[in-house]
């Protein structure tokens, strides 16, 4: 698995959704001149990059671009890189937008893959995070995507909402598990300063759960998806079977290099990081004007990878391979970090299986302080 | 000669001390009103916002005096605190008079006296100085009464001032030149200069401030420091007006500096005397000692990198606090570090604040302690003022604290509430006289351990800031010690373990716990936190864990962020100390030390 992965960000949404912090504008009359900047972009890595086997199409809202968009820049990537035949090809979709029609047109295209941001299967708490869609929506546009052909579904939810207990997040888990898609990406709720959503709070006063609420919604997903048979593989991702995982995001995790196109994409390629510009409509000026877009890279000392390696290898259930880390980092963790690492096994939070340093399920609760050892 | 005049301000805290320093620069034109910075004498940042002087300065001040003739008065500022009374006493011996500062409306108060007594052993005129007669609460018949009753001084002598509203500047400079007297001494005999203070210039290396008794000295000079016979060459001297400014020498009854590229800091102690190697004085003057430290600690740099940066610090630092003392410690947990000695908490605390203001180190301390005595089972008698040197409890026959008398002064409305908690803290044989119509003075004995400790605080508390408080050491009296522990899930903190009263020990441990509690982090499992005298767990407490702490989405973009603000967690772990796999704060090592009623 150390093909690289291609990210295509689409930053356009018909609106945006109160807690989104990613770096998205409601501009969708902007559509039509997406596809030849990204294509555009994607010039500038012609020999940069090679045999990617994943290609995630995010945003944003992707499904705002035409079909005709997806299957330019599609085409454009098969021509420059050598798309691998069997890749997984996931675009994210919003459940009010898709008809058959627009479904069937992807899955021809060869877009394998769908991700559904389906966050809820309540209209109130629909309402509340300022989606557009609703659960009846959301349910037909599964049985849409399942008609036009797509066998790797996925379902994103988000917990711990105001208004919404743990007994309405088990009722939302399981229709959505009821449904079998997958996989399925279950995200607690995160107040990102600056949004909508994050003054909302502020200003009513409303409290955010505290830390035995956080772990008993976290605790109960796991448990709820485990008796639907589901895989709790990484902190906020589950599938059915680890064939049916997400093998664009595993690479973030794995530290696998990846390249981003689009406006504020990031890249990686094992040693350096970089960034796009954050605003649409520079980006496809500079583009046409032949400029570059990126904003800043880093390039990172090998303790930063390290650091790197650890936090999102401890976020997954299969953890780390110590002697892989000493291959790369040359640090023997279970040497050098043993005490600590004893402490978090006697504490039930670390564990050895099969040779590797893994996460229990409580310290996946904790994973962000695990890589703190 | 006859146009000197060596003079100090002496003062209970806050009686006006700093202002009248400042009022009298400004009168005599020292400064003007546009460069003026309030208490220019304070040179610290800390000893203005604590409002007490620290360190001595001295400054010289032009005066045309009424009689037409010019004058150098030169003013010595003295510190301002219990703890500091060896520096005051080498300031004094500086002097030939002093101004004795009296608030109008407090009167007068335990330091007014300690102060007077101090003077008075100096042979020094004293001139007393009634000090913010502006304020509406003055009672200027009271303390004339007081200046009669409990000083024993004529209360015609005195001279009313407001230093604030610049009222009697004059009168208090006219007086300076007429009553005190001119320096006596010749320049003609062996050079006698008296060291008062010293402060390190990183340009210039030391910079002596003295007092020229006998003799003169000039630039070239082979000086000898007549206590460690050290020698030197004299590069500069000079006097003190707002800078230094440079002199072709110094003759008897002046008061300047001298700048001799003496490098090694320890060769210069307040009280020693300065002569000349090839024609030296008789002998030294009089009065120089070594201070002895009362209360003990350890300090420790947070990251075990800055050792060496600590050990440099301390070495500037100790330049400028002669009654500083420290050596190499080590501690199992915080690794190396200083054994230091103090007079007194206070002083404790601004070493403390300094070394991390001025150096730019974070530093832990332990516990501070007193020194025992403890008598062996075989006969020998040892003394332990740290912790960690505490004797098999098995081979000890007999364990001593040293007491001291406290003595203070408060108005008999507070009597009560201050008689328990001088019981609270232990204190027996007391005994008390009314000094003025509803003024007690009260005297008991207590352990020095319990006075150090939060006593000082608590009684200012009690007696709503009316109460003066001073101490002096007695003797040592046996007393039923032991060796109380803390431990951070299970490891043992050395830096916190304490010699403690036993009856004392729970309460100490628990109080110890609850603090640790409030300021160790919660972590990612439960943290006992124990207190234990041996093996008995006297005290606990625990940390509970925090379970939820993870960023919810980590992809593409998420990863950059999610590092630095690791990377950065990590920085803050580096300033904390791992005890065991615990990470605790500074501020928890601080919390500790507070007071019992912070």
């Amino acid at each position: 698995m150390t093909s690289p992965g291609l990210y295509v960000h689409i930053p356009l949404c018909l609106a945006k959704c109160g807690y989104c912090n990613f770096y998205s504008i409601a501009a969708p009359e902007l559509a039509p001149r997406f596809a030849p900047a990204i294509i555009g972009e994607m010039a500038f890595y012609k020999n940069a990059f090679r045999n990617f086997d994943t290609v995630y199409f995010g945003g944003g809202t992707p499904s705002v671009l035409p079909a005709s968009s997806i299957d330019e820049i599609l085409n454009a990537a098969h021509k420059m890189f050598d798309i691998d035949r069997h890749a997984e090809i996931t675009l994210e979709a919003n459940p009010g937008d898709l008809s058959l029609e627009y479904l069937r047109s992807l899955y021809s295209m060869g877009i394998n893959r769908l991700n559904i941001g389906v966050q809820s299967f309540d209209d109130a708490i629909l309402k509340f995070l300022g989606r557009r869609h609703t659960s009846k929506e959301a349910l037909s546009s599964f049985d849409k995507a399942c008609r036009a052909g797509f066998d790797n579904i996925g379902i994103d939810l988000i917990y711990a909402v105001h208004g919404q207990d743990i007994q309405l997040w088990q009722w939302t888990l399981k229709t959505a598990a009821s449904l079998m898609p997958e996989h399925l990406s279950c995200y607690q709720l995160t107040l990102e300063p600056g949004t909508p959503l994050h003054l909302h709070y502020r200003q009513d006063g409303i409290k955010e759960p505290d830390d035995d609420e956080s772990l008993a919604f976290f605790t109960t997903t796991s448990l709820v998806l485990a008796q639907h048979g589901y895989d709790h593989y990484e902190v906020s991702n589950f599938s059915l079977s680890p064939s049916w995982r997400s093998r664009h995001n595993m690479k973030y995790w794995e530290h696998v290099p990846y390249l981003g196109l689009g406006p504020s994409a990031h890249s990686f390629s094992g040693k350096k990081r970089w960034w796009n510009i954050a605003n649409a409509r520079e980006y496809i000026t500079e583009i046409v004007r032949s400029r570059t877009v990126v904003s800043q890279s880093e390039e990172l000392s090998t303790e930063q990878l390290a650091l790197e390696a650890l936090f999102l290898g401890l976020r997954t259930k299969d953890g780390i391979d110590p002697a892989i880390y000493k291959a790369k980092y040359g640090t023997v963790l279970l040497n050098e970090k043993r005490k600590p690492i004893d402490e978090l096994m006697k504490n039930n939070l670390l564990e050895i299986k099969e040779g590797r340093l893994r996460p229990t399920l409580a310290g996946m609760a904790v994973a962000d302080s695990l890589a703190l050892i | 000669m006859e146009n000197i005049r060596n003079f100090s301000i002496i003062a209970h805290i806050d009686h006006g001390k700093s202002t009248l320093a400042d009022r009298l620069i400004q009168f005599t034109g020292v400064s003007n009103e546009r460069n003026f910075q309030d208490q220019i004498l304070d040179n610290l940042d800390i000893e203005r916002e604590r409002g007490i002087t620290i360190k001595s300065n001295a400054i010289s001040l032009p005066y045309q005096a009424k009689d037409g003739k010019n004058y150098t008065l030169n003013l010595i500022d003295t510190p301002g605190h219990v703890d500091f009374s060896y520096e005051v006493s080498r300031s004094l011996a500086s002097c030939e008079g002093v101004l004795l500062l009296i608030d109008a409306a407090q009167g007068v108060q335990a330091q007014t006296l300690a102060n007077l007594y101090l003077a008075m052993e100096h042979n020094l005129e004293i001139i007393p100085v009634i000090n913010k007669i502006d304020l509406p609460a003055a009672d200027i018949d009271r303390v004339l009464a007081e200046i009669d009753s409990e000083l024993g001084l004529d209360p015609d002598t005195h001279i009313r001032a407001s230093a604030k509203e610049g009222i009697g500047m004059e009168e208090i400079l006219e007086a300076i030149v007429e009553r005190i007297p001119a320096p006596t001494g010749s320049d003609n005999r062996p050079l006698a200069a008296l060291i008062f203070d010293a402060q390190y210039d990183s340009y210039r290396g030391t910079i002596i401030h003295c007092r020229i008794f006998d003799g003169t000295i000039k630039a070239g000079d082979i000086i000898r420091f007549m206590s460690s016979g050290a020698i030197y060459k004299v590069e500069e001297v000079g006097h003190f007006m707002l800078q230094r400014v440079k002199r072709d020498m110094l003759s008897a009854g002046e008061v300047g500096y001298i700048i001799a590229g003496v490098k090694t800091v320890s060769d210069v102690r307040t009280g020693d005397t300065i002569t000349h190697h090839e024609r030296p004085c008789p002998k030294p003057l009089p009065g120089f000692k070594e201070v002895k430290p009362v209360v003990f600690a350890s300090i420790y740099p947070i990251a075990s990198d800055d050792y060496q940066d600590l050990a440099d610090s301390l070495e500037k630092y100790k330049l400028n606090d002669a009654s500083f003392i420290y050596e190499k410690d080590s501690s199992a947990a915080l690794g190396q570090g200083f054994r230091c000695g103090f007079l007194g908490l206070l002083h404790l605390d601004i070493v403390q604040e300094r070394i991390e203001r001025e150096f730019h180190l974070s530093i832990i301390l332990s516990v501070p302690s007193v020194r025992y005595r403890f008598t062996l089972k075989d006969g020998r008698e040892i003394y332990v003022d740290n912790p960690t040197h505490y004797p098999d409890p098995m081979s000890i026959d007999k364990g001593e604290e040293p007491y001291i008398r406290a003595s203070m002064m408060l108005p008999e409305r507070y009597l009560g509430v201050v008689m328990k908690l001088c019981m609270e803290k232990r204190g027996v044989n007391s005994n008390m006289n009314y000094t003025g119509p509803g003024r007690v003075e009260l005297s008991y004995e207590m352990p020095l351990a319990e006075v150090i400790f939060d006593f000082y605080d608590r009684f200012k508390s009690v007696t709503q800031g009316y109460g003066s408080f001073d101490y002096d050491m007695i003797d040592y009296r046996e007393s039923n010690l032991v060796l109380m522990d803390i431990l951070v899930n299970g490891e043992k903190v050395d830096a916190l373990s304490q010699i403690v009263h036993r009856e004392r020990a729970r309460a100490r441990a628990l109080i110890a716990c609850e603090r640790l509690k409030d300021e160790i982090p919660r972590q990612m499992y439960k943290i006992a936190i124990q207190g234990a005298i041996g093996g008995e767990i006297i005290a606990r407490t625990t940390i509970s864990a925090f379970r939820k702490d993870v960023t919810a989405k980590c992809y593409g973009g998420d990863i950059t962020r999610k590092r630095k603000l690791l990377e950065k967690q990590k920085e803050g772990k580096k300033r904390m100390k791992m005890i065991g796999q615990v990470s605790i704060p500074q501020s928890a090592f601080l919390a500790v030390l507070k007071s019992d009623n912070d």
